[in-house]
């Protein structure tokens, strides 16, 4: 796109077009480098955004849970941005993204920008698109950007490099508590909700909770909480919504937050970086270079770091003249 | 198993599918929705009970190139008019309008003539939709 185009974008959405939000957004998801054409005008807007990241798995409520934490933070006037991403299909690389569904009620609202999201590529070693995307939206006004994500796999932990507070949702229907338990997400976790806390099972789920993470202690010294609560029937969410508050206050008070903003751009220059290194190798010898190695070390002939080790030399090589 | 490779085409285009008014009956409008992600489409499903004023805000927030609207009330010809006229208040006329449901013959002409861009009766197949959206795609690509 166009220097000019792409700027005018960026101005019209930072003066709160929501087409044009929507188009940069869309822009910034296939050609990140976009984001550099604008980067002087989203430097100028202050990242002031609180980014909230609320993960778990299938079914326990992270869209309705959202929906009410729209409707507080709409009450205490606070513009909100959201972002729910949703697996795409490695096999046809489509999506069916419906965690706005839940949220619906809030889409008329001119303060509220809901966007949906795959994580389009990712699998297949591209840099994920969604913290760029949450970047430019922190920086276009919102007092809030909450971004939900599946909880599968490494999910949960990625979810921690690009939001300020990490909400781990769970319900006594999932059998949670040992999933939480897994290497990483109890560390990674800010609040713990224990959703749907009318059924049974959920006063031990929370139980189960807090013994883990008294046993633990949080990766910067923070003390998280185990909140249960009814998303559904909006007992509880108060309380959530303080919490939200206080782990923000301090990551400011401890100077937390600066810190936790260079790791940030640390993971993401790391994840550019390796985008980098396979489009380079993808295209060397005009595509052929990786697919011949592949053979040669499936018949035995080469072995893989080695071929790696070349291949990654190469792409530095200044050109050759013809 | 070979993996099939995705289509880069297909993955970046956008589709809000969306069931609007009192009508209740989703099944028609979610195969749409899986046939089209499986055949690579970035899928954004609203849900049931749309107002025309949500569905145009929510293509206007996901960047939609097409919005497809499953009517089996008999509405039609009010929602389809409220969708395109929104589209054009919003300046984002851009915007591709397909529909699908319980719709006579004379309403079908009369919707093309509105702007609506495809009407698909009851026996279209999955693969009429796709081959459909990847024309609309093209032609819309085209300087």
């Amino acid at each position: 796109m166009q220097q000019s185009n792409a700027s005018a974008l960026a101005s019209a959405a930072l003066g709160g077009d929501d087409r044009a939000l929507g188009r940069l957004i869309s822009l910034v998801e296939s050609d990140p480098g976009a984001l550099l054409q604008v980067s002087p005008q989203l430097a100028a807007s202050a990242q002031r955004a609180h980014t909230i990241g609320v993960t778990g798995s299938p079914g326990v409520g992270k869209s309705t849970l959202i929906a009410e934490l729209l409707r507080e933070f709409r009450g205490e006037q606070r513009r909100v941005a959201v972002v729910a991403v949703d697996p795409s299909s490695p096999f046809s690389g489509g999506a069916l993204l419906g965690d706005r569904i839940r949220m619906q009620a809030h889409v008329l609202d001119r303060d509220v920008f809901i966007r949906s999201m795959s994580n389009r590529g990712h699998l297949g070693g591209l840099a994920s698109r969604t913290p760029d995307v949450i970047d430019l939206l922190s920086r276009a006004g919102f007092d809030v950007v909450i971004v939900e994500t599946v909880g599968i796999g490494q999910a949960e932990v990625e979810i921690a490099n690009y939001a300020d507070t990490v909400v781990l949702v769970s319900t006594a229907d999932s059998g949670d508590s040992v999933q939480v338990a897994k290497a990483g997400v109890l560390e990674i976790g800010d609040v713990f909700v224990v959703n749907k806390s009318d059924r049974p099972g959920s006063g031990v789920i929370a139980a189960d909770l807090r013994e883990m993470l008294s046993l633990g202690s949080h990766a910067d010294g923070f003390d998280p909480q185990v909140l249960e609560l009814s998303a559904q029937s909006h007992e509880g969410v108060t309380e959530l919504i303080s919490e939200l508050a206080r782990h923000r206050a301090w990551l400011s008070s401890t100077g937390e937050i600066g810190r936790l903003r260079v790791r940030r751009a640390e993971t993401r220059l790391r994840s550019v970086l390796a985008e980098l290194a396979l489009t380079r190798a993808d295209l060397l010898d005009d595509g052929a270079a990786v697919p011949r190695a592949a053979a040669q070390i499936a018949e035995g002939s080469l072995d893989v770091r080695e071929a790696a080790r070349t291949i990654l030399d190469r792409t530095t090589e200044p050109p050759r003249d013809r | 198993m070979t993996m099939p490779t995705p289509d880069p085409e297909r993955s970046r285009t956008r589709i809000v599918v969306a069931k609007p008014g009192l009508d209740g009956h989703d099944r028609g409008a979610k195969v749409i929705a899986r046939s089209l992600r499986d055949a690579g489409f970035e899928v954004i499903y609203t849900g049931l009970h749309q107002t025309p004023e949500q569905i145009v805000r929510t293509a206007i927030q996901e960047d939609a190139a097409i919005i497809g609207l499953s009517i089996l009330s008999g509405a039609h010809m009010h929602l389809f008019t409220e969708v395109l006229r929104l589209l054009k208040e919003n300046d984002a006329d851009g915007i591709g309008v397909f529909g699908g449901g319980i719709i006579p013959a004379p309403d079908i002409t009369t919707l093309s003539e509105m702007g609506v861009a495809k009407i698909f009766t009851p026996g279209a197949s999955t693969r009429d939709v796709i081959a459909w959206v990847d024309d609309f795609v093209a032609s819309t690509n085209q300087p």
